[in-house]
């Protein structure tokens, strides 16, 4: 406690934030409680048991297919002499810019029976039928696992990356004195250390997996997410869907609650980052294998997908759509950007409190404002619909009590709703990214300023902002890029005449009539590009 | 500091979009129908009317919007594209009757509702498609469990709405104990889970994957005007089921004013413009699909499968089965 015991209007301030981000997931809670009742128990005899487990598998598979994929990337980019690393530094950046839904969508259409390699394949050996050749499924649980952990694995790539560049070298030169090997250095202390980082991302991924719903819809695999849309939808329960949500909502609570009590007691700060050049040389078996590892990556989850999409957009090229989409796109860049900004300050206000004030209770405000991102967008917009929709009347009923003109439903019916559920949706992002950041900051740092006399606003803005700028920025990048691919809330919440790409293309899925939408498509895809070549640039 | 709050909040204001106002020359649809059917059919209406129509394209949770924005709602007019979601807002409490000589005479009445809260725009079929391999054959939805299609049919969801009102069509039918029976052969005779939609079905009997697949017609008109999908629809018969008895199961596609439209106007003005015969004759050409109003002619396409014998089961008995429909296909275990 440097700067006095308490600070009232930050601590206020925190938790109407994290409320205020909370509210929705409360009202979700709230709706639900006594619903569990008959169809409940009709799911739970007949589906629903599949459905956990299959939610359960998923998110096992893709946690582990992530951590398989980003963390020796990540490794080979940033501790050896892996040849075109320059290139594959931000080429393994790329799969984020692509929508999952929308690989899900090219890679079932390439690899169905139907689909041009199983032709090819029955052409080329005169296979007549399916019972003549094994093909591999990718309607699958599996195949599900694998699409999504190809366009989410940069989370752990970039995370598990910037934390091993920013590690102290003294610990592995240390090491190395003390007799242990370039490898084993890496192995037994290098990447113990970067643990946290790497367990931010894995939650963030797991929170992604199990609300997705467009992807594992394309694959057929039914799991909780399912299960609610099943009840409100088809059944028109929304109470019963809110107890699914909530069931869902245990699930992160406990990923999330594991994940925090596994790295209890770690705390680890430099301010020495490793920019040196001392990295390990690889012999030309390891470097063959390093780049076709890398490169399949980066082919598999950007450059075969972006691929499939020119080809479709050269195929079925819709040049008078070029007015709209740009219309449209620039709509999207701009709730994006509003989204990430306000993210990112909502982020920063709560970490940096946790930082200064890290008193027991504290660190609640930032916890619970995350957890808006593992539901479902769709659950989400309901619950914001739930919430703004009382307070919008509240406002109609005074305007008119007032003789105004009523405002109409200025929180529920405009924009605001959607980036205000982007918000909350990725606060999470944000809140792992800055809190990582943060944490990397020694604590000696914050106690020169206060000897000197200088106050904490001051401190903050002259000593962390600056050390923090690039942990920012990851956050603004990484809930924009998020807040332009996402979907249901979007859907569910859009005001009159207002499209994002996303819904734009999504329509055009919907009837599977993607070729006509693949301009669209290349944009949100490029936009998303934009940013990450952005970041690429500001690092050099 | 309560200055500089104001002053965010205002700017905040700005910058979200400008909210929506409440003119007499525009009315505001909520929308399940795509853009690229219903916007020619919009422009035609401003053409004519001079009333200018905002819409909000979403395929899920209007109702619940619509609850939940209850009497300060924007929405006039709600286009969908099955009758148990205009059940669902007619059951809600949602919709407000349109009293409208013009739509009465336009609308035969079967495809009305009683209260007059929702009226049919087109009637949809549910087909099945069969591998021309095949041959020509005489089909009923009852076949499809028939053990002679081991593993040969292919389907999309079981919870899709068309699938689930022909389900509700087999319960009115057959009940639920035989409709459970039959979605269990069903079920064994497919040829893979169930997935993808009505068009990818056709795909994968062209590709000899399946041989008997569920569609709604209109999308064998379109894979017909399509260039790399013509193949697929070259490579099917399109049957019309149950034709020796109850006849082929139909859905409508369908419209109703919200309860709380602050374009009430305008709205049954969109409405009967909707039913006109131009409109009618753009949804047969357009969509393919089988105008409700008399007279009206199918487009040629259409009209080249000949005429058909339709399941005269009403409506809300369909959609009255719906939830009992769904709870079947959770026990069959139909889409794991």
């Amino acid at each position: 406690m440097i700067f006095g015991q308490r600070n009232t209007s930050w601590l206020t301030l925190s938790w109407l934030i994290a409320l205020a981000l909370l509210a929705p997931v409360l009202v979700m809670l709230f709706t639900s409680i006594g619903n569990f009742g008959e169809l409940f128990s009709h799911l739970w005899q007949t589906v629903l048991p599949t459905y956990i487990s299959n939610t359960l598998l998923l998110t096992f598979y893709v946690s582990l297919l992530v951590l398989l994929f980003g963390v020796p990337s990540a490794f080979l980019i940033s501790q050896t002499q892996l040849i075109s690393a320059k290139w594959l530094r931000w080429a393994l950046l790329l799969p984020l810019a692509m929508p999952a839904y929308l690989v899900a969508y090219l890679y079932t259409d390439l690899f169905d029976y139907a689909g041009p390699v199983q032709r090819l394949l029955r052409a080329s050996f005169g296979w007549q039928s399916p019972t003549d050749y094994w093909f591999f499924d990718l309607r699958t649980l599996e195949g599900a696992a694998v699409v999504l952990a190809l366009v989410l694995y940069p989370y752990v790539y970039m995370l598990t990356r910037t934390a091993l560049e920013q590690q102290d070298t003294s610990l592995l030169r240390a090491g190395r004195t003390l007799g242990l090997s370039a490898r084993h250095a890496m192995l037994k202390i290098a990447l113990p250390l970067a643990r946290p980082a790497i367990m931010v991302a894995v939650t963030l991924v797991m929170m992604e997996t199990i609300a997705d719903f467009a992807t594992v819809q394309y694959f057929a695999v039914n799991t909780l997410t399912t299960a609610i849309y099943d009840t409100w939808l088809g059944y028109g329960d929304m109470a019963a869907a809110n107890a699914l949500a909530s069931v869902l909502l245990l699930f992160v609570l406990f990923t999330v609650v594991a994940e925090q009590k596994s790295r209890a007691g770690q705390r680890h700060q430099s301010n020495r980052p490793n920019f040196s050049g001392d990295k390990l040389a690889l012999s030309f078996g390891q470097q063959v294998m390093g780049l076709v590892f890398c490169w399949l990556l980066v082919i598999l989850g950007f450059a075969l997908p972006f691929g499939l999409l020119i080809a479709m957009a050269i195929d079925y090229a819709q040049l008078d759509q070029l007015g709209q989409l740009a219309e449209i796109g620039w709509e999207t860049l701009k709730i994006s950007a509003y989204a990430a900004t306000a993210a990112v300050a909502l982020s920063l206000l709560l970490a940096l409190f946790h930082r200064f004030y890290p008193k027991s209770l504290n660190h609640l405000p930032l916890q619970i404002s995350g957890f808006g991102y593992a539901v479902p967008g769709t659950v989400l917009a309901m619950a914001l619909m739930a919430t703004f929709g009382p307070i919008d009347h509240w406002l109609n009923d005074t305007a008119e009590w007032l003789d105004w003109s009523k405002p109409g439903l200025i929180l529920s019916g405009t924009t605001f709703a959607i980036i205000f559920a982007f918000v909350v949706r990725f606060a999470a992002i944000a809140n792992g990214t800055i809190s990582a950041g943060i944490g990397k900051i020694p604590h000696s740092i914050d106690k020169a300023p206060a000897s000197l006399g200088v106050g904490l606003m001051a401190t903050i803005r002259t000593v962390h902002l600056p050390i923090l700028k690039s942990s920012v920025f990851v956050a603004w990048l990484l809930v924009f890029v998020e807040a332009m691919k996402e979907l249901p809330a979007v859907l569910l919440l859009r005001p009159f005449n207002f499209e994002t790409l996303s819904t734009f293309i999504y329509q055009l899925i919907s009837d599977e009539r993607l070729e006509q939408g693949a301009i669209g498509a290349i944009f949100i895809v490029l936009f998303g590009l934009i940013p990450i070549i952005w970041l690429n640039k500001n690092k050099h | 500091m309560i200055k500089k709050i104001i002053g965010l909040t205002a700017f905040a204001a700005t910058l979200v979009a400008p909210v929506f106002s409440a003119s007499a020359d525009e009315v505001n649809v909520y929308s399940y129908r795509q853009p690229f059917l219903v916007e020619p059919l919009f422009n035609e209406f401003t053409k004519q009317s001079g009333i200018k129509v905002n819409v909000v394209f979403a395929k899920k949770g209007m109702a619940e919007r619509l609850a939940r924005e209850g009497e300060h709602s924007p929405a006039d007019v709600l286009l969908t594209t099955d009758i148990s979601r205009l059940i669902e807002l007619q059951e809600k409490g949602l919709l407000q009757a349109v009293n409208s000589d013009v739509l009465e005479a336009a609308i035969p009445s079967q495809y009305q509702a009683q209260d007059n809260s929702w009226f049919g725009l087109t009637t949809r079929v549910r087909n099945i498609y069969t591998a021309k391999r095949l041959g020509d054959m005489a089909i009923s939805y009852e076949d499809l469990a028939d053990e002679k299609y081991r593993g040969k049919i292919c389907t999309r969801s079981g919870k899709h709405p068309y699938n689930v009102a022909l389900v509700s069509s087999m319960i009115a039918e057959h009940g639920e104990a035989k409709t459970l029976a039959w979605l269990e052969g069903v079920k064994k005779n497919l040829a893979r889970k169930p997935q993808g939609n009505d068009r990818g079905q056709v795909q994968a009997i062209h590709q000899g994957l399946c041989d008997v697949s569920l569609g709604n017609s209109y999308y064998f008109g379109k894979m017909l005007n399509d260039d790399k999908q013509k193949v697929w629809a070259d490579a099917v018969n399109i049957n019309f089921p149950n034709q020796e008895n109850r006849g082929a199961h139909v859905n409508i596609s369908g419209v109703g004013v919200a309860k709380y439209a602050p374009h009430k106007e305008a709205a049954k003005a969109l409405l009967e413009f909707l039913a006109s015969d131009k409109a009618q004759q753009m949804y047969a050409e357009t969509n393919m699909e089988y105008p409700v109003r008399a007279g009206v002619k199918k487009s040629a396409l259409v009209a080249s499968w000949g005429d058909f014998k339709a399941d005269d089961l009403p409506l809300e008995t369909i959609a009255s089965h719906r939830k009992a429909a769904l709870k079947l296909l959770d026990q069959a275990k139909f889409d794991l």
